[in-house]
């Protein structure tokens, strides 16, 4: 049943490296602005931070905008729980996202670049710092006015939302802005600015070193290119893999799966819980016009054998929630406390069973009203493990 | 002006200008959309989401507050989606609120209580939050309770705090369930940078922060056979009274305040104003001498230039953040604590009755007010000055509680001795009128004539921008004061700390010359005082200020020294200004606070 397209594909581009970013970056920064752009859209990468927004569209209309002080923000701040792919790039292959954030300040008109560095990852500094400073003695030889500077985020989940990253960075505390207007036109210090996760930036080097139809080439429509999925849980063969995106989790969970895998959870904490019998019928990737269910992710994939029970892990992460919301808006702050505090009282018998479903109309409310991506999304596994597993809810 | 855009609204299609919010597109259209967090005084938050609507075509619903309209946008605010999250969310801001409304201070005056009863939110669905969480009530501040189990997270305060005030004692701290607004270190309210201006207090869409309430201690003394109990009115209150007595915003109502007094039972009605009067006499004074000091005498211990120093607010806050130029305060109590001096001195010695008996009562738009009078340097008749203090919210429920149809009281005057006061008194009640008062007086005692402004209107230092500077030159003196002629006697008038703050810095940065700066801690004045009626904005402000101006005009007195009243009491009792009794009662001293 399985259309080909649908099948698990490994791709290997992001930590290939042929230590060739200075070859790379010279090219680029010989080709104009808009024949980047123009390669970056053709080659439909979209956001792999889990959003999905299409990242050639980002920089064009960061380019367009007025004002000569603009800004290049590497999302570094992996805090989705059941991600790690982050982390290795930015150990194996820096110069990709150096040379990726240079090449965007070169597109937008920025001199000025940033990582956001996950506060867990300090780590990783004094590495990349070395890494860092090669890089800007390049640029400096080389006549280009860039600069990257590493900023430690405190260790909140929230900060890896782009506009709370911004408050965070401007010394404040982190919390989601009102959209519009966007990072596009007001965004770090008011400046237009892109932030772009580290994958992301990575997937750019891959499509101007070898160019848009390559990229393009690989996964299905509307989900083109490859990217990096973090697998745990129960699974023999933990770690990360560079698969084109498009294929079922049935082909995955065949590679992946112990024999015994009851559900998987695609797209961290915020993400969906896939149960067995919609292994089949679910794909990953960006939503599109043809396919049937299709799940973006992060790149987290946490696999659950039979052994698990599911209400401890929706405990889990809503524990997580109730403490990792930054707090301002209403369904967010209040909609986390009622999900995590009803399941408990369900379970304890101090609720009717009835009382889940009360529980899904709020998730509802909450997709629709919470202020942040963040907030619309942390009642996703809520909502998809309730459905899925209302049994273990209840018994 | 802005290209207009056009948008539907359930149905109603209207222009708007582009960049005007759904909440503006709503308003035009005559249509309600809820809000919490959104204040008109404060930047845009949308925190609460309660003002979400529908816009077709998208997946989400939009914060009202926060969504600028676009071209074509097709907007629902009452669609089923709209209508079930809205409840949800009030629901859930119920489920974290102690809901205790019957034994709330607030109850009847709350924006959360509004909602619930509109949206009939007869159930309790969700769990109960409140109770699991242990919050304390922090009542350690003289002016201020706060209390932590009745907040939304609106956050106004904060903005308020912020953006009004550049205080910054109020702030967010901690995240998701245990998100809450706390002090610096969680400090108690008493012990941190607070000017308990209350300007929180009047944002606060809840009972979360609400003024300390002296209503059952001026019961009891009323009630006291022993005691006589006198009460004083500050200006702004006349203008803000009526508004909490459900009379339209900016009506006068001096003759029905005094009336309500009296039948409250208060022994003596008198008027702050009276001491306002004084203020200027002694203020006024103070700077001449200032003047001839650094002028004439080249003393440089004398400071220039001289601030006012009747909001107790300001006075904290320079305490705390400016305390290097406490020498440049004008040493002059505020009329309340001037008047509560003489209260027990003055009046009683002609009253003959033992101050010792005398409860001294003050109304005040006011928070910082109560902490004013509780400061131990208040006690110079050998008495605490002032007894009590009551913001204008608290007359208006003692007028409520004596079941005293308010609307409907004949008007009567002020009791004789410290109740006869001057349309300059009355101003001290919008921003720039302590200077204009103090221009009136000291231009006509330095020339002999009246300050050269058509009707005695100082046009320059009134309205309601930030900062306002002007600069009247003196002219033709009297031969006293010849030192000063040709002086341009440069004025500067800020209202709302953050203005404060600005005027500071630029006498700490040198790049000013004032001579005399006026400075209110709150927006529009004390008409718009943390003790004022709820809600507050700028409009409403306005109309206040429309109201006192009014008043002033219409007084047959316009300057503070042909006040008979004032006349008398130096020809009685003080001697003169800045003699040894009035320096005694009516000057005071200033401490420096910490900075955290």
């Amino acid at each position: 049943m399985v259309a080909p397209s649908y099948q698990l594909k490994r791709a290997d581009f992001i930590f290939k490296n042929d230590n060739d970013w200075e070859k790379i970056l010279d090219r680029t920064l010989q080709r104009s602005p808009q024949e980047l752009i123009n390669e970056l859209m053709s080659s439909e990468l979209k956001g792999r931070g889990g959003a999905g927004f299409p990242t050639g569209l980002k920089w064009k209309l960061t380019l367009e905008e007025p004002g000569n002080e603009k800004y290049v923000i590497c999302n570094a701040d992996e805090g989705e729980p059941g991600t790690f792919k982050d982390r290795e790039i930015l150990t194996k292959v820096p110069y990709k996202v150096l040379t990726a954030m240079a090449t965007c300040g070169h597109v937008i008109g920025s001199k000025k670049g940033y990582i956001y560095l996950r506060g867990e990852y300090k780590f990783l500094v004094p590495e990349l710092k070395k890494a860092i400073n090669e890089f800007e003695y390049y640029c400096k030889q080389k006549g280009l006015d860039f600069t990257i500077q590493i900023f430690l985020g405190s260790g909140a989940y929230i900060c890896g939302e782009e506009t709370a990253l911004f408050d965070s960075m401007e010394g404040k505390r982190g919390e989601p802005r009102n959209k519009p207007p966007y990072p596009t036109s007001v965004g770090y210090l008011k400046k237009p600015t892109v932030v772009n996760n580290v994958e992301t930036l990575a997937h750019t080097y891959t499509i101007f070193k070898y160019g848009a139809n390559k990229f393009y080439d690989l996964g299905v429509q509307y989900s083109r290119g490859s990217k990096l999925f973090s697998v745990s849980g129960d699974t023999p063969k933990p770690g990360i893999y560079e698969l084109e995106l498009g294929m079922s989790l049935q082909e995955f969970v065949n590679e992946f799966g112990d024999g015994d895998t009851k559900a998987v959870q695609v797209g961290g904490a915020s993400g969906f819980l896939v149960p067995r019998k919609r292994f089949e019928s679910t794909s990953i990737g960006y939503r599109g016009k043809l396919s049937g269910i299709s799940l973006p992710t992060g790149g987290s994939m946490m696999l659950f054998n039979s052994s698990r029970s599911m209400y401890n892990v929706l405990d889990n992460y809503l524990e997580f929630f109730r403490e990792e919301s930054c707090g301002q808006c209403t369904p967010c702050r209040v909609g986390c406390q009622q999900l995590h505090n009803g399941i408990k009282a369900v379970k304890r018998g101090e609720k009717p069973a009835q009382y889940l479903e009360k529980l899904l109309k709020l998730t509802e409310t909450m997709k629709l009203t919470a202020k942040c991506g963040l907030g619309q999304s942390v009642a996703n596994s809520f909502s998809s493990i309730v459905e899925n597993f209302q049994e273990e809810m209840i018994y | 002006m802005n290209k207009k855009i056009s948008v539907t609204i359930n149905g109603i299609q209207l222009e708007i200008e582009k960049g005007k919010t759904i909440l503006d597109a709503a308003n035009h259209a005559g249509i309600i959309i809820p809000t919490l967090c959104f204040h008109k005084d404060l930047c845009i938050a949308g925190n609460c989401r309660v003002c979400v609507v529908e816009v077709i075509g998208q997946k989400r619903l939009a914060a009202a507050c926060a969504t600028p309209c676009e071209e074509e946008m097709e907007i629902l605010t009452n669609s089923l989606k709209v209508r079930n999250s809205r409840k949800h969310i009030i629901e859930l801001l119920l489920s974290e609120h102690n809901a205790d409304c019957t034994r709330c201070y607030k109850n009847g005056n709350c924006e959360l209580q509004d909602l619930a009863s509109e949206y009939k939110i007869m159930s309790q669905d969700f769990l109960r939050l409140a109770p699991m969480k242990a919050y304390t009530i922090d009542e350690l501040s003289p002016s201020i309770i706060k209390d932590d189990s009745k907040c939304i997270r609106c956050q106004r305060c904060v903005r308020t705090c912020a953006e009004l005030q550049g205080v910054n004692a109020l702030t967010v701290a901690y995240k998701g369930d245990q998100m809450k607004i706390s002090t610096f270190f969680e400090k108690p309210m008493n012990d941190v940078v607070c000017t308990t201006c209350g300007q929180c207090v009047n944002h606060c869409p809840t009972g979360a922060l609400v003024e300390r309430n002296y209503i059952e201690d001026v019961w009891d003394a009323i009630s006291d056979p022993e005691k006589h109990v006198i009460v004083q009115t500050a200006p702004a209150v006349r203008v803000g009274l009526g508004e909490e007595l459900g009379m339209p915003v900016g009506e006068r109502v001096t003759g029905k305040m005094v009336t309500a007094l009296r039948r409250l039972g208060f022994n003596s009605v008198m008027d702050t104003d009276f001491a306002a009067d004084l203020t200027i006499i002694e203020e006024g004074t103070e700077l001449l001498t200032r003047l001839r000091k650094t002028m004439v005498e080249k003393n440089e211990q004398v400071k220039l230039p001289m601030a006012t120093s009747c909001s107790p607010g300001w006075i904290k806050y320079i305490e705390h953040i400016y305390p290097e130029y406490l020498d440049h305060l004008s040493t002059c109590k505020s009329p309340q604590q001037m008047f509560g001096a003489i209260a027990k001195t003055y009046y009683a010695r002609a009253r003959n009755i033992e101050p010792e008996n005398i409860v001294s009562v003050s109304i005040m738009p006011c928070t910082a007010k109560k902490f004013e009078a509780k400061r131990p340097e208040m006690q110079d008749s050998g008495y605490r000055d002032v007894d009590y203090v009551l913001t204008t919210r608290e007359l208006a429920i003692m007028i409520k509680q004596a079941g005293i149809e308010f609307e409907k009281l004949p008007d009567s005057k002020f009791d004789r001795l410290m109740g006869e006061s001057s349309g300059a008194a009355v101003i001290f009640g919008a921003t720039g009128g302590v200077m204009e008062a103090a221009l009136r007086t000291v231009y006509e005692l330095v020339t002999g004539r009246e300050v050269p402004f058509k009707n005695l209107n100082i046009k320059p230092v009134r309205g309601m921008e930030g900062v306002r500077q002007a600069t009247i030159k003196i002219e033709k003196p009297l031969e006293e004061w010849a030192f000063l002629d040709g002086l341009e006697l440069k004025c500067a008038v800020a209202h709302g700390l953050v203005n404060a703050k600005k005027v500071m810095e630029a006498v700490q940065n040198g790049k000013s010359d004032f001579h005399f700066i006026e400075v209110m801690a709150c927006p529009g004045g004390c008409l718009g005082g943390g003790g004022q009626p709820i809600p507050t904005n700028l409009e409403i402000r306005q109309k206040r200020a429309d109201a006192i101006y009014a008043e002033d005009e219409g007084m047959p007195l316009r300057k503070s020294h042909e006040n008979p009243e004032v006349l008398k009491i130096y020809q009685d009792f003080l001697g003169e200004p800045l003699g040894e009794k009035s320096h005694h009662l009516l000057h005071t001293s200033y401490v420096q606070r910490h900075r955290f």
